[in-house]
């Protein structure tokens, strides 16, 4: 099932959620809304959902009006942030839940809604908890189980909100695994929002980057993480390195140092200059360009990560880089700075 | 010597406890109160209706009177339980679960009743379809009676208890949000099966609540009643209108025997309150895991 959202606009009294959003969710896909808090992620998600209705613009699936269409109409199988399991029913109930509400004419009988609720408490690995409560499970079971009830229907699209959201940090991993995994077994087109870069990187097979009711940037994990295509994308994803500069003639200057960097084409006047932490090499001092004294060195693993007051002429800023361990750096050292891979973007503040 | 100072300093190791005798003093207060004000009067109830046997005590309450005043104040109850059962719940069904204008507003009116006099409460049904009210003339025209009759009664009564469900449910419902219903309707439920598979099951011992305390409030109210009934006697007199006439006809026994009626009604009740307190709590406990 494929969906197509067109110029998609949705406002809470006078806050813009959605401005405009346009995008194509191919059939069997994993896709991660990501962005920060209050950008839209989750309404563009309920939206798709039928929780919430846009202002304007068109939803469709398969080439088919959605908006047409109710939430319980549009055999979507929606994941809550808090799971919202029914608390006074059985995990097996929750999971039987969709199959029983169903209409006479097409509900199964309940030989086969058992059947079906077991395969599914099985697929998730959870079958030994069919007759506990959700207040008696942790909170990967709950997920889980929120997921099961989720595809008992048999969804064409599957829906996550914040899905390891409210999770601890190893078994979310855990489950990021066996969502991919699980994924690739049913193959139903897959939407999950998140706020966790390193989740949609690892997970997804497409990232939307979403910023205030925007869409910054569509691609895949790679794509986004090495050639963003905003100076927000460059600041959300991965950790960077953000310096003030100004180009005059293509030469960058910060604070009147002038960099030995090429300028992207075109690019002049107050830019901003982003490097990747692991991207700034260290060199020898003296030989023009920025250079820096080191002020505190941590080592761990194979990096060492260090402090570096540049010597920028206007006051101090301070800098974290992360630099290889075959040379130890020294506090109150003197080096030079060069970054490798860099990106530019005109200050649009 | 150290072993005084020793004593001392345990007697005083917890901080959050006072010296015995301020601990006896308030308790001593406290029991002493209840005692006076609550326990003994009702006691005296108790005692006064079984002062000449139990033969007379329960010859009071087979009194045609008394029998009438204990059907009429059963049928007004059954009917201002049940109006404010459906109006309760759509109330804090409103409240809870959707943000509109003037939302403010209905939860301040919806306490109205709590903070009027229900003599003034009786008083406006008066003034409503009373012969010189606003609508006494055109129910004339029509011959219907309202007031000093049951649709006034319950009227009168159901007002007064109209808070009662909303105010049990609203936090309630407030606290459980609408996540479990979006998770019904997403999975392909009617809006009804929703209510009746979801958020009813949610909400049953917080209704029961209400509605306990509702109905114990709707078979004591006095003052509105007092106002409507118009006080005949056999046709639109309550139980509590029948002790209040009872008293100053100095049937002492007579009064007491109906108002024992009314205590074990409010005996029953804080023991049923009790136990759904419980059950409100336990369901609380299991939500914050």
């Amino acid at each position: 099932m494929s969906i197509e959202l067109k110029n998609i606009v949705k406002r809470f009294g006078a806050f813009s959620a959605l401005n405009n959003v346009d995008l194509t969710i191919g059939d069997g896909e994993l896709l991660a809304l990501l962005g920060p808090s209050g950008s839209g992620k989750t309404t563009l998600l309920r939206i798709i959902a039928g929780l919430d209705w846009p202002d304007s613009g068109s939803v469709s699936f398969d080439g088919e009006n959605a908006l047409a269409r109710g939430a319980g109409e549009r055999q979507v199988g929606f994941v809550f942030q808090h799971y919202a399991l029914f608390r006074h029913m059985t995990v097996f109930e929750n999971v039987a839940f969709g199959l029983r509400v169903q209409p006479r004419a097409v509900r199964k009988d309940e030989a086969s809604i058992r059947a079906r609720v077991r395969e599914l408490l099985d697929l998730v690995q959870l079958d030994w908890l069919a007759d506990r409560y959700p207040s008696q499970l942790s909170g990967g079971q709950r997920q889980r189980i929120a997921l099961a009830r989720a595809l008992a229907t048999e969804p064409r699209i599957l829906l996550l909100d914040e899905p390891f959201g409210a999770l601890d940090a190893k078994v979310r991993k855990e489950l990021r695994r066996w969502l991919r995994s699980l994924h690739e077994e049913i193959h139903v087109t897959s939407v999950f929002v998140t706020h966790d870069q390193e989740e949609a990187l690892e997970v997804a097979n497409r990232v939307v980057v979403m910023d205030k009711g925007r869409i910054e940037q569509i691609g895949k994990p790679g794509d986004v993480y090495d050639s963003p295509a905003t100076a927000f994308v460059h600041g959300f994803i991965g950790e960077s390195i953000v310096l003030p500069v100004d180009i005059q003639d293509g030469v960058i200057r910060l604070g009147g140092t002038p960099l030995n960097i090429a300028a992207e084409c075109g690019a002049s006047g107050p830019s901003k200059l982003f490097v990747r932490r692991h991207d700034m090499q260290i060199s020898p001092p003296g030989w023009g360009g920025l250079e820096g004294t080191v002020r505190r060195v941590r080592s761990f693993g194979p990096i060492q990560r260090a402090d570096i007051a540049l010597s920028d002429g206007q006051g101090e800023t301070i800098i974290e880089i992360d630099a290889p361990r075959d040379r130890e750096l020294r506090d109150g050292e003197v080096v030079g700075l060069q970054p490798r891979r860099y990106r530019i973007f005109a200050d649009r503040a | 010597m150290s072993e005084a100072a020793f004593a001392i300093s345990r007697d005083r190791n917890d901080a959050r406890t006072e010296p015995r005798w301020v601990r006896a003093l308030l308790i001593g207060l406290c029991i002493l109160f209840l005692t006076v004000f609550i326990v003994l009067p009702l006691t005296i109830v108790f005692a006064e209706a079984f002062a000449r046997g139990g033969q007379v005590y329960l010859a009071a309450l087979v009194e045609p009177e008394a029998l009438s005043a204990i059907k009429l104040t059963l049928t007004v109850a059954a009917i201002s339980v049940g109006l404010n059962l459906v109006f309760g719940l759509i109330a804090a069904w409103a409240v809870a679960k959707f943000e509109f204008p003037g939302k403010t507003l209905l939860i301040t009116l919806i306490d109205l009743p709590f903070s009027v006099s229900p003599v003034v409460s009786g008083l406006v049904f008066v003034l409503l379809f009373g012969g010189q009210g606003f609508l006494g003339p055109w129910l004339q025209d029509h011959d219907i009676q309202i007031l000093f009759a049951l649709p006034g009664i319950a009227l009168a009564t159901t007002f007064v208890t109209f808070p009662f469900v909303s105010r049990a449910l609203i936090p309630l419902m407030q606290e459980q949000g609408t996540a479990e219903e979006e998770a019904a309707l997403s999975l392909g439920a009617s809006g009804l099966q929703t209510f009746f598979r979801v958020t009813l099951p949610n909400i049953k011992w917080g209704l029961l609540y209400g509605v306990l305390l509702c109905n114990a409030r709707a078979m004591g109210e006095f003052g509105a009643v007092s106002v409507v009934s118009g006080h005949i006697r056999g046709e639109t007199n309550t139980m509590p209108l029948l002790v209040e006439i009872l008293y100053n006809e100095y049937q002492f026994v007579a009064a007491f025997a109906v108002a024992s009626l009314l205590a074990l009604l409010a005996l029953i009740t804080l023991i049923a309150k009790t136990i759904l307190e419980g059950q409100l709590d336990e369901g609380r406990q299991t939500r914050e895991h």
